[in-house]
Formats: structure tokens, sequence, C-alpha cells
């Protein structure tokens, strides 16, 4: 058990053990955790700590070497034929932004026209989403000519327009200004808490985990050093990888 | 015969037909082609499976696959004594589309492999992410790869169009039926009507050209 982690039924995530090996190295290494309805959790950690990884794993991109996943009460793996039908109750937004050659309307709609929704729906949802994020002037640009900001605020509302259960964001705020961080932080914050959703965000920034997550964890070499409640991970952890961490004087 | 005649006779209907028929023929094998190299492409660039690796192998060696043999294969197949040979497809376009395919087909399922393969992992784990089933993401992948695709299906028709054995082959060049542009060079040099078979080229070029100048036109505006 990872110091911190008490145990608990009615999760919307809950992972037991989960590894993932490859030929030589082991990425992520038993990882239990539990994420509830209305949760942001922040995983921090070095580069290289498999928490991209731990991701891919919860949003059955990858197969894991062990271990399980439950998620909105049942058990989900990656080898079952109906994986996307899972997939659809979660979102991930890559470290990386990626956009489809498309226009950022499209790119947007993507995942409600995966889902069959009438013309009307969608346009309505994609209309309100790109207002929300900002984007309604570059509606009708392709998405690979926006800048970084605005594409990451594409590929974030592309994620959450689809209204999943667990958002899951990858670094998603790294490089970007000021000023495109808080309009981000507030987007995710919104989402989780009016609409009862719940978020894991890896962030390498202390003070973002501080700004938005109920709870924080540490990661490194693909371990759960440390997971809690925020103010008790920055001001009383357990661990003292955690500890240095905190202060500062873990250097990565 | 009087082929070297017709140019200056002005009987240029002779011509006209011939260059239908080689698009006609060419056409059909570069659309068949693509409708099976394109899904087979796809399939094996993007499927995780056992003997991924020879199978690419196998696609890329099969470039250098002979027209002829692809004729002769046609040939055997649909002769009299053939498996197929009921259907009495012999010497005409029919039998030629189908040797042409075969060799349409290799190209493009190779080079749709390469686009698809090089399509951004980060677009194909968002795709999955966002919720696609395979057949779904397999559509867009295409689609991202789009202009490798198109390029896969004009280096298709260039071969098609080009080649000489297959049409000769399971065609027979017979006039006014089987005859294309490549197999009337060919028939009009060997006959020395060198300034006919010079001419004939002349249109095999432009129509080849034309063909390739028409769809960068249609990319170029975003309407292919």
């Amino acid at each position: 058990m990872v110091a911190g982690e008490g145990a608990a039924l009615n999760d919307l995530l809950r992972t037991e053990e989960l590894t993932r090996e490859y030929d030589a190295k082991t990425a992520v290494s038993d990882v239990s955790m539990s994420v509830n309805v209305g949760d942001i959790v922040g995983i921090m950690g070095p580069s290289g700590s498999g928490k991209s990884t731990l991701f891919r794993l919860i949003n059955l991109l990858e197969r894991p070497t062990k271990g399980r996943i439950f998620f909105d009460g049942e058990e989900i793996s990656y080898s079952r034929p109906d994986v996307y039908l899972i997939r659809r109750k979660m979102a991930l937004v890559l470290q990386k932004p990626a956009a489809m050659n498309r226009s950022v309307f499209n790119n947007v709609a993507y995942g409600l026209e995966l889902r069959q929704l009438e013309k009307e729906e969608i346009q309505k949802r994609v209309d309100d989403y790109l207002e929300r994020l900002g984007l309604t002037e570059s509606k009708l640009r392709n998405a690979r000519s926006l800048s970084g900001g605005e594409m990451q605020r594409m590929c974030f509302a592309r994620s959450v327009i689809v209204e999943p259960k667990l958002i899951l964001l990858d670094e998603f705020t790294a490089n970007l200004d000021p000023q495109n961080i808080s309009i981000l932080e507030k987007a995710v914050r919104d989402f989780v808490k009016q609409e009862g959703r719940a978020a894991i965000i890896i962030t390498h920034n202390p003070f973002q985990a501080k700004r938005l997550c109920d709870r924080s964890a540490l990661m490194m070499n693909g371990k759960l050093v440390e997971i809690g409640e925020t103010w008790k991970i920055f001001n009383d952890p357990v661990d003292e990888r955690t500890r240095a961490f905190v202060s500062g004087e873990m250097v990565f | 015969m009087q082929g070297g005649h017709r140019l200056v006779d002005g009987v240029t209907y002779d011509v006209v037909q011939v260059t239908l028929l080689s698009l006609y023929v060419s056409g059909s094998a570069t659309i068949l082609g693509s409708l099976i190299g394109i899904p087979l492409g796809a399939a094996i660039g993007l499927k995780e499976f056992g003997g991924k690796g020879l199978l690419k192998t196998i696609t890329y060696t099969m470039y250098g696959f002979p027209p002829v043999i692809s004729g002769l294969f046609i040939y055997y197949v649909f002769s009299r004594a053939g498996p197929l040979g009921d259907f009495g497809i012999l010497f005409t376009p029919t039998a030629m589309i189908l040797a042409q395919t075969l060799l349409v087909i290799p190209l493009v399922a190779g080079i749709t492999i390469t686009s698809v393969t090089e399509v951004d992992r980060n677009i194909k784990n968002t795709v999955r992410s966002l919720g696609a089933n395979d057949r779904q993401a397999t559509f867009t992948v295409i689609k991202e790869a789009w202009v490798g695709v198109i390029t896969a299906v004009m280096i298709g028709f260039g071969r098609a169009i080009a080649e000489v054995g297959a049409a000769y082959m399971v065609g027979g060049n017979i006039d006014g039926k089987t005859r294309v542009l490549t197999t009337a060079i060919m028939l009009e040099t060997r006959m020395g009507h060198f300034e006919y078979a010079v001419g004939l080229g002349v249109v095999l070029l432009i129509v080849a050209c034309g063909v390739f100048l028409f769809m960068r036109w249609l990319q170029e505006r975003e309407l292919l």
C-alpha cells in the first residue's frame, strides 16, 4: 500500500498494482491509486518516471503487464472488444498536442461525430466550447496553423466536449504563457467541480498542483512514492523523497 | 495494315479510340487496385500481428513485379484450359484491367503502408482516446495520410498506363478491341511506321502527364 492512500469502494477509478514492463525497463511499477468524482489529482515527478505511460494504461491505449483497473463500477481491460466504448467515458489530452489536418471546428467536433450526434447538436456544442476557450475566431482555420496556446486549448476543448467522466491531462499547460495557463486551469476546475467529473493531471509545476489539485502524488522510477491531500504532501509529507521534492532540493 | 497512313489521312478516330481504351483500362486498374491496395496497406501498416515484417517486405519486393509475369499469370488463369477459362475474358479489356490491377496493388499498398505508418503516433492515440473504434480510427488515419495515399494512386496509374507486357499478353493488341497506346507503339515501330509510333508516343506522354497534372491541380485546390 502506498503511503497515504486509503481503500475506497465507490471510486470512479481505481488501479491495483498496475505495472508495465518493456523489454529491459519497468515503466510503471505496482501503481495502486483511486480517484473519486469531483477530484482533481496531480501527479508530479521527474521526466521518464512513467507518468505518461500510466495515463496510456488507464486510457486503455496500452496493455499492462500486470494489474487491474476498475472504472465507473466495472473492471476494464485493454483486451475487451468494446474497449472503444470504455474509452469514450474518458479523455486523454496528450503532452504533445496533436492536431488533425482539418479545421479547428472539425477537430473539436471529431469526438461528437464518432458518437453520431445530430448535426445541429454538434454545431451548437462545438460553438459553445470554442467560445468558452476563446477559439471562436479561429474556428475555420486549419488546426495545424494554431499557436502553441491555441493548440493546447483546442485539444482540451476536443477532449472535454465529449463529456467524459474522467479527464487525463498530461502537462496540458507546459510552455504556455500565464494567460493561457489561467484560462485552461479555470476550464479544468469548472469541468470537474461544476459538472461533477474528475481529472488527473501530470504536472512539473508544484505551484500548479497547489492551485488546482485536491490531492497530489509523487512518482519516481515507475513507482508512486506518495499520494495524499495536496496540503499534506506539501506541508507534512511522509516520504523523505516527497519532502525533498516539495522543498525544491530535488533537482531534475 | 495501313497504320502508317492513318495520322496523315486524318483518320484520327483510331488514335482517339486507342487513347480512350488506354485510359479506360489503366484507369479501371488504378481504381480497382486502389480499392484493394489502400485498405490492405492501411491494415498492414496499422495492425499489430505476427509476420507483419515479412508481409511488409513482400509488399515492397512486389514493387518490382514484372508486368510480363502478371500477364502470364492472368493468361494462365483465364486461358481455355485454365481454372477460370469459362469466363472467356482472355483477349478482352477486362483481362487487361485484371493484369494491370495486379501491378497496381503492391505499389498502392506499399506506399499506403509507409504513409499511415508515418502519421504521428500522437494523432493515432488521440483518435483512439476520443473513442474511435477500429474502423473509424483506420479511416481517420488514412485521411491524415491522404497526400501520401493520393501519391500512391498516382504512381499506380503511372505504372499501369506505361506498361506494355501485361496488356500485350492478355489483350493481344487486337485492332479496335484491345489495342492501347503502348501496344500500338510497339506494333507500329515493328512495322516500320516510325513516325506514327513517335506520334503515339507523344500522345501517351501527354495523357500520362496530363492525368498527373490534373490530379495535382485538384490537390492544390484541396478538391482531392
